[in-house]
């Protein structure tokens, strides 16, 4: 009797586990299958590469890409040093104690600053403060904000992952610490800090709010950094939001996953690779 | 430099200045409050090999970085006492551990080539020192393997990375690595306790013919390797947990091996503790 009272509390939560497995899976599938379904009778060539036109933005989003990508890259080329820098600094020079620490305590509290604050912020102080206007510069300025503790403790990780006896090994050569840092433990976690890098970028392509305070919603093909754009996801909330065109606004959305998961896979395929390259 | 003395066969002129490489005197060794090694002075010949046994924990692997000063890069260490190299004291004011280091090379327990080609691997030294012509950088390279014992094994391969190595290979290239920066002292930490028996024959056959050029000071758990390829050897003990370690006995390997001075050093090597 009593082992059966325990099979039965077994096989309960057994099935509550499973249960919750599968729901995990179908939310994911929904989402993706909605939004493909809905989406994947908009994707053609014309719809990736025309402009939008007429009141119902009809046409396609050409524009938008460009701006998307324009201005993930200019935040990835402003980042990058700093917070490479940053976290060369934190794993390899700084001595560790209470400064390292409010470091490492500022940046995860940075990067969980919610989206829309940090837009907030880059409203104010790129678009009016300094006077860069809703541009592609101001949003990448904001981007690489949201960016740089991400980045940061990737790079800071990498470094640190690298083996301590192949730094002797180059101290035992007569390096000198940079020498040691730059020819060495760099080239050593690059693929590492890259894969973070490029992680961080899909998180920028995907992110709303901050380009929406900081580039603007014009449909327009940025050529300089200092002209306005609307990204992908500012294009599909418009379009959603104002009613205005549904399918193209799931085409957008269908486009704007396949980009991200992209920007996943390739840092994916990069770490794989080069662990088999170091293995 | 001077060639004219034979320093492992000449007894008569022990003690003579041009054949002591190394001088340690009085030496103590703190890892921030504990007292790692205390009294510790000997003379280390030239162009010889020179022995550190002793059990783990010994202190042995400690004193061999004091001699490049690796000890450095680990905060909080501090030494006393005097480390001379050609008569110069190396912790003495103006003395660079950079430049220090690559006259006194060192090999790891662990081979650890750097994730690059073969042929970077060897040209990382002479390139941080200041090497760019590539005619020149080629010839160091194929030099340093072919002295190594490795150029025949990896001359059409010299692109490919030096991690695709095998361990006993992997080692090879991390002394050719060394030598490339062409050091007077070689230090080796272990350098075979890591690597298949086929290999450490290489190496120690290795050790024998470079020694002609170089000093070569070997920590090693093996009381037949320190047999086999030393000169000289250095018994290093420490008595009792928490207590710094000492130079218990060094002197002639072969003296050693057959007719230790003390006690304490008879009883290791008879494998009576260790």
């Amino acid at each position: 009797m009593k082992r059966d009272a325990k099979n039965l509390t077994n096989t309960l939560a057994l099935a509550a586990f499973w249960v919750a497995g599968i729901t995990t899976v179908v939310v994911l599938f929904a989402v993706i299958g909605y939004v493909f379904i809905n989406g994947a009778r908009q994707i053609s060539p014309e719809f990736i590469f025309t402009n939008p036109h007429g009141v119902n933005a009809e046409g396609g989003v050409w524009p938008t890409i460009v701006a998307t990508l324009y201005v993930t890259g200019l935040a990835m080329l402003l980042v990058t040093p700093v917070a490479v820098l940053a976290a060369v600094y934190l794993a390899e020079y700084a001595v560790q104690g209470r400064l390292v620490r409010t470091i490492r305590f500022a940046a995860d509290t940075l990067a969980s600053v919610p989206s829309i604050v940090m837009g907030l912020f880059g409203l104010a102080l790129f678009v009016e403060s300094m006077g860069l206007g809703f541009s592609v510069i101001s949003g990448a300025l904001a981007l690489s904000f949201l960016m740089l503790p991400i980045v940061m403790r990737t790079t800071e990780e990498a470094i640190r992952a690298v083996p301590k006896y192949i730094r002797w090994g180059s101290y035992g050569l007569g390096a000198s610490k940079w020498q040691t840092v730059s020819r060495v433990v760099l080239p050593a976690a690059a693929s590492r800090i890259i894969t973070g890098i490029i992680l961080a970028a899909g998180r920028a392509v995907g992110e709303t709010a901050v380009v929406i305070f900081t580039m603007g919603t014009m449909i327009n093909t940025p050529i300089l950094p200092t002209d306005p754009g609307r990204s992908m996801t500012v294009h599909l909330y418009q379009l959603s939001m104002e009613g205005i065109n549904m399918p193209a606004a799931f085409g957008t959305a269908l486009l704007l996953m396949a980009m991200v998961l992209a920007f996943n896979l390739s840092a994916r395929w990069l770490l794989r690779r080069n662990r088999r390259m170091q293995g | 430099m001077s060639d004219t003395l034979d320093c492992a066969a000449s007894p008569a002129v022990e003690g003579a200045a041009p054949e002591v490489k190394i001088t340690v005197r009085d030496l103590d060794f703190y890892y921030g409050d504990f007292h790692a090694l205390t009294g510790i002075s000997c003379d280390i010949k030239a162009r010889s090999v020179t022995a550190f046994i002793g059990p783990s924990g010994c202190g042995k692997s400690t004193f061999l970085r004091c001699l490049n000063r690796m000890n450095d890069l680990i905060p909080g260490t501090r030494v006393d006492g005097t480390v001379l190299l050609d008569g110069q004291d190396i912790y003495g004011p103006g003395v660079d551990p950079v430049d220090l280091r690559r006259r006194v090379g060192m090999i790891f327990q662990q081979p650890n080539p750097f994730p690059m080609s073969i042929y970077d691997n060897v040209a990382y030294g002479p390139r941080l020192h200041g090497v760019k012509k590539k005619s020149e950088l080629d010839d160091i390279v194929r030099d340093s393997l072919e002295r190594a014992n490795l150029w025949k094994e990896v001359k059409d391969i010299l692109d490919r990375g030096g991690l695709t190595l095998s361990g006993g290979q992997q080692q090879r290239l991390c002394i050719a690595r060394v030598l490339a920066v062409q050091p007077d002292v070689l230090l080796m930490d272990e350098p075979c306790s890591a690597i298949d028996p086929t290999s450490v024959q290489k190496i120690e056959d290795l050790m024998a013919e470079l020694k002609s050029s170089v000093t070569i000071i070997i920590v090693t758990h093996n009381m037949q390797q320190a047999a086999r390829t030393s000169d000289e050897t250095a018994f290093f003990l420490q008595e009792r947990s928490g207590e710094p370690a000492v130079l218990v006995e060094f002197g002639r390997t072969a003296d050693i091996f057959t007719s230790p001075k003390d006690k304490r050093t008879e009883d290791y090597i008879t494998g009576r503790f260790g």
